[in-house]
């Protein structure tokens, strides 16, 4: 099976991605250039963080008039897993493949560190293999994760069950000193509609191998290739 | 004959200008001379330190590129190189925080992919006054955000380094940058031009009327009107810089480049006759061909501009489509400006008219070298004298442990490197924070630790002294996380050397870090001389910064600074003694910069050093952690604190003069060549072996565990105290600085 990797110029996780599936993992995968057309056969598409574009106007704006969007858009219609990391959610956002926009960070100023995200959903194509109220220890590395929708969409999300990974002490108690942003609802993650694309601000790349300081998002990556593997999402519908 | 206000705006002087006269055989057209000023300034020059840097060991048997390139280069096995440099940022740093920082990490970066390095690892070494002035605390955020802004954008995680406090940086804060990139080692590539007829490339942001001298400027010393100097501070754009990292190691993949090198300080007349001396050729330019982001730009303008994010290539004939569909893909235009020539001569046009024309030599190998006069400074008797029984009775050692820790030169940096992306590329196997930085090399079995230190308090009451010491605290802080230091590169801040005080501290220091990396095997690749740091006459503490890698064979085998076992023995590498002066005891409790620096003896630090080596290798040392600023006490609070082990010690006193000061003397020396570590039970005897054969003095000085720290000296209960409390003073102490100032607003 075969993740493809989105490289938009300003990317700066996309070699992480790689190794994490490719290496890590031992899967195949390939990166996709964003004047691409095709995605090359992938039954999986990750957006990975960096700086699209240089992110200058605000974070995804621009990427998601890539060339490349127009086939996501039509891999993530035809129920395709998508995993939109960082700078990846963001475009997703910006794309209108998931609800509501991002802030800068209530502190005002860059964070890295790690923190802890409770999986509030198993049916999505990237916590299929989690169990449900797990807590995974991952990295964020962001300026504007700040996850902020009007009050109706925050109600749709929850009643739909589309908030995929929030923001938990260790333990999986949903704290404000918890929350590193200041998201609404403490929300780390969120899942389409129809489930199958999946944006959030950790970096599950970055934590697959206990050397660098977590292995706890391995299982999103693992999740994928469960889904895919089981015929979850056969039709790859290839331009 | 030129006016002399013409010269000395270019900071030129009379006999320089003569010399100008001799070499061109003519009066220089005023876009030569604007070409001699920023060559010949001490930034691009070296003209008043070069005589001294000469004396420097920069060959080893690890060298593959030592200074004279963008950047030095090491051998480290598996057939790669490492990549490093360190650069300094200072004045423009002061003048414009943010962008000041931001560019000079840009600068750095492009240093190191010049090469044919992918970059995977920063550091910093900053120093600022003290933070509860409100310009400095402005100076400090704006800083780590312009840091932060650029290496976050560009994906180069930030994975160490150090900060210092002190009244003498408050209006010349100190940026010093390193970064480290990974190349094969036969593919290094070099600033070079040749091959008569091959095309020159211009590459990356156009050019604009920004950083006009900005090398002059940073060769000159401040004062109340530096403010209007603003213009001179370049922009960063880390996007673009982004794409031209990716675009070059595309392009030089392909085998097409000759030579390729950044524009940096004194923009594209540094880079035009850098590499066509490297190269033995000359190398002819027409600006009218220079993309140029302002109208009505002049030939002066353009070949003087430090807009950032640009390169110069040379490609080989033949191979230019090759190459400029590689830029355009990443939406970069290459244009063809110049051409390789034979004549050894810089040649810049201007729609076909020569505008300058000069032998490169004269701009390089040919500049001014001074050997300026040198005394020694006469503060220094004063300031070597400390008597410790004038200082009186010391508050209790609670107060002062708990002042210590909450000292900014010693506290928790977590809320700077909070804002480093520190984690991106997945190689860090250390953070920032915790004692030297270390990254793993991917596709080998190795990882690399990183270190950038020097305490200038101690330059300060002894250069040569002082300067030993950063060497052998900068190789003691990798050896301690299992690394043998295999490179170094150095940065070296000081005042007008114009001032012979100051010309004998930089000399002196020169000498003393010279033979302090003699006697540790380590050869300086490369790196920076920053002079002139003074405002309104008094200069910074001298501060000779020491970057140094180490390589680690065995990625698994990385040695912590924590505690990583309840139950484990703590054991003390090194002898104590009482060495106060130059501590950040004095300077906390008194006051003080007094005294002389602790003793270092260099044959006991390689020793010591071999120790730490082979003991993380046999997988004996659970955990290392140099004694440096507060001593053996601070050392072992920190010891205790990222995994939240306790520790119980008991510690033999030293010997002092002034009685009521022991206490003082055992906790808070800075003797130097001591490292505590940690190890099971079970192999203390085998630590105690490793240590006798190299003849390292080691004493059991306690257990880990519990969750206290509890420190008694001679039998004696000093500090009784809860880690969590010792902890929030040292992890929250800079982020109260901000906070408190809030509150105020």
């Amino acid at each position: 099976m075969k993740f493809a990797i989105v490289v938009f110029p300003g990317s700066n996780s996309d070699h992480d991605a790689y190794y994490a599936t490719r290496h890590v993992l031992g899967e195949d995968a390939e990166f996709v250039w964003h004047k691409d057309t095709g995605l090359g056969g992938a039954d999986v598409v990750v957006l990975p963080g960096g700086f699209a574009h240089g992110d200058y106007l605000r974070t995804g704006a621009i990427a998601r008039f890539s060339p490349v969007m127009q086939e996501v858009k039509r891999f993530a219609a035809a129920g395709g897993p998508v995993l939109g990391i960082c700078n990846g959610f963001q475009v997703l956002l910006e794309a209108g493949l998931l609800p509501g926009a991002m802030l800068r960070n209530r502190s005002v100023k860059f964070v890295c560190q790690q923190v802890h995200v409770r999986v509030e959903q198993t049916d999505t194509p990237f916590t299929s293999a989690c169990a449900a109220g797990q807590v995974l220890r991952m990295p964020i590395a962001h300026g504007e994760g700040n996850y902020y929708a009007d009050p109706d969409v925050l109600a749709d999300l929850e009643a739909n069950r589309q908030v995929i990974f929030r923001y938990t002490t260790a333990d999986g108690r949903v704290t404000d000193d918890a929350n590193p942003n200041g998201s609404a609802h403490n929300i780390a993650g969120l899942c389409s509609r129809s489930r199958n694309v999946v944006g959030l601000m950790p970096h599950p790349e970055r934590a697959c191998e206990l050397a660098v300081g977590s292995a706890d998002g391995l299982v999103l990556f693992e999740s994928a290739v469960q889904f895919v593997s089981q015929g979850a999402f056969a039709a790859a519908p290839h331009a | 004959m030129m006016e002399r206000a013409v010269l000395e705006r270019h900071g030129l002087a009379p006999d320089e200008y003569q010399r100008i006269l001799e070499m061109l055989g003519r009066e220089p057209t005023m876009t030569e001379l604007g070409i001699f000023s920023v060559m010949w300034s001490e930034h691009c020059s070296y003209k008043s330190s070069r005589v001294h840097l000469r004396t420097l060991p920069t060959t080893g048997k690890r060298v593959l590129q030592g200074p004279g390139e963008n950047a030095g280069a090491v051998d480290i096995g598996d057939g790669l190189a490492a990549v490093f440099k360190i650069e300094s940022h200072n004045h423009p740093s002061f003048i414009e925080p943010y962008q000041g920082a931001a560019t000079g990490v840009g600068g750095i970066i492009r240093d190191i992919f010049t090469m044919g390095a992918r970059p995977i690892a920063l550091l910093n070494s900053l120093r600022f006054g003290p933070l509860d002035l409100p310009l400095v605390r402005r100076t400090f955020e704006g800083v780590v955000a312009g840091i932060a802004g650029y290496g976050n954008s560009i994906g180069i995680p930030t994975v160490g380094g150090e900060i210092g406090f002190d009244e003498s940086y408050t209006g010349n804060p100190l940026v010093n940058v390193f970064c480290l990139g990974i190349s094969r080692a036969d593919e290094i590539i070099k600033g070079t031009a040749s091959g008569v007829g091959n095309a020159v490339y211009y590459v990356g942001a156009k050019t604009g009327r920004d950083g006009i001298h900005g090398a002059t400027m940073a060769s000159a010393e401040f004062d109340e009107k530096s403010a209007e100097k603003r213009p001179a501070v370049q922009v960063g754009d880390p996007f673009m810089e982004k794409l031209l990292l990716e675009a070059c190691l595309e392009v030089m993949k392909t085998d097409a480049l000759v030579g390729i090198q950044d524009m940096g300080a004194a923009g594209l007349s540094c880079s035009t006759c850098e590499m066509g001396s490297r190269g033995g050729a000359g190398v002819e330019i027409d600006v009218s061909l220079v993309p140029q982001r302002e109208t009505g730009m002049t030939p002066y303008e353009i070949m003087l501009s430090e807009s950032q994010e640009r390169m110069l290539l040379v490609v080989k004939q033949g191979r230019e489509g090759e190459v400029e569909r590689i830029f355009d893909k990443w939406d970069l235009h290459a244009v063809r400006i110049g051409v390789v020539t034979t004549d050894g001569r810089m040649r810049v046009k201007d729609r076909g008219d020569v505008v300058a024309d000069i032998p490169n030599g004269a701009l390089t190998d040919q500049a001014p070298v001074y050997r300026r006069p040198m005394t020694e400074p006469a503060y220094l008797s004063a300031v070597r004298q400390l008597s410790l029984v004038s200082l009186g009775v010391p508050p209790p050692v609670a107060e002062v442990f708990a002042r210590l820790l909450a000292s900014p030169g010693i506290a928790s940096k977590r809320w700077v490197y909070r804002q480093y992306d520190h984690m991106v590329r997945t190689n860090t196997l250390v953070v920032p924070g915790m004692g030297a930085g270390v990254v793993r090399v991917k596709g080998t079995n190795r990882a690399l630790a990183l270190s950038a230190d020097c305490n200038a308090r101690f330059v300060y009451l002894d250069p040569y002294a002082g300067a030993e010491l950063a060497v052998a605290e900068a190789a003691r802080n990798v050896a301690c996380a299992g690394a043998q230091p295999i490179g170094a590169t150095n940065c070296l801040n000081f005042g007008n050397p114009e001032r012979p005080e100051i010309m004998w501290q930089f000399a002196r220091a020169v000498e003393g870090m010279g033979a302090a990396c003699r006697a540790l095997d380590l050869p300086i690749t490369g790196g920076n001389v920053s002079l002139y740091n003074e405002t309104d006459g008094r200069a910074i503490l001298p501060t000779p910064v020491l970057g140094v890698v180490g390589l680690i064979e065995n990625a698994d085998r990385v040695v912590r600074r924590a505690f990583q076992a309840e139950g484990d023995v703590i054991v003390l590498l090194g002898d104590s003694r009482a060495e106060l002066g130059g501590s950040e005891y004095l300077k906390v409790i008194h006051g003080l910069i007094r005294g002389v620096p602790p003793a270092l003896d260099l044959a006991k630090e390689v020793a010591l050093q071999q120790v730490l080596v082979e003991g993380a290798a046999a997988g004996l040392i659970r955990s290392a952690h140099d004694c440096a600023e507060g001593g053996l006490a601070v050392t072992l609070a920190e010891s205790c604190f990222e995994t939240g082990l306790g520790a119980t010690i008991d510690l033999n006193s030293v010997p002092v003069d002034a009685s009521y000061m022991k206490e003082v003397a055992t906790l808070f020396s800075e003797s130097a060549s001591r490292v505590v570590v940690s190890v099971s039970a079970d192999r203390v005897s085998d630590l105690f072996a490793l240590a006798g054969t190299h003849g390292v003095p080691v004493t059991r000085v306690g257990l880990v565990g519990g969750t206290g720290i509890r420190i008694a000296i001679d039998g004696m209960t000093a500090i009784d105290t809860l880690l969590v409390d010792a902890e929030r003073i040292w992890s929250t102490a800079i982020e109260r600085h901000f906070e408190a100032s809030r509150a105020m607003a």
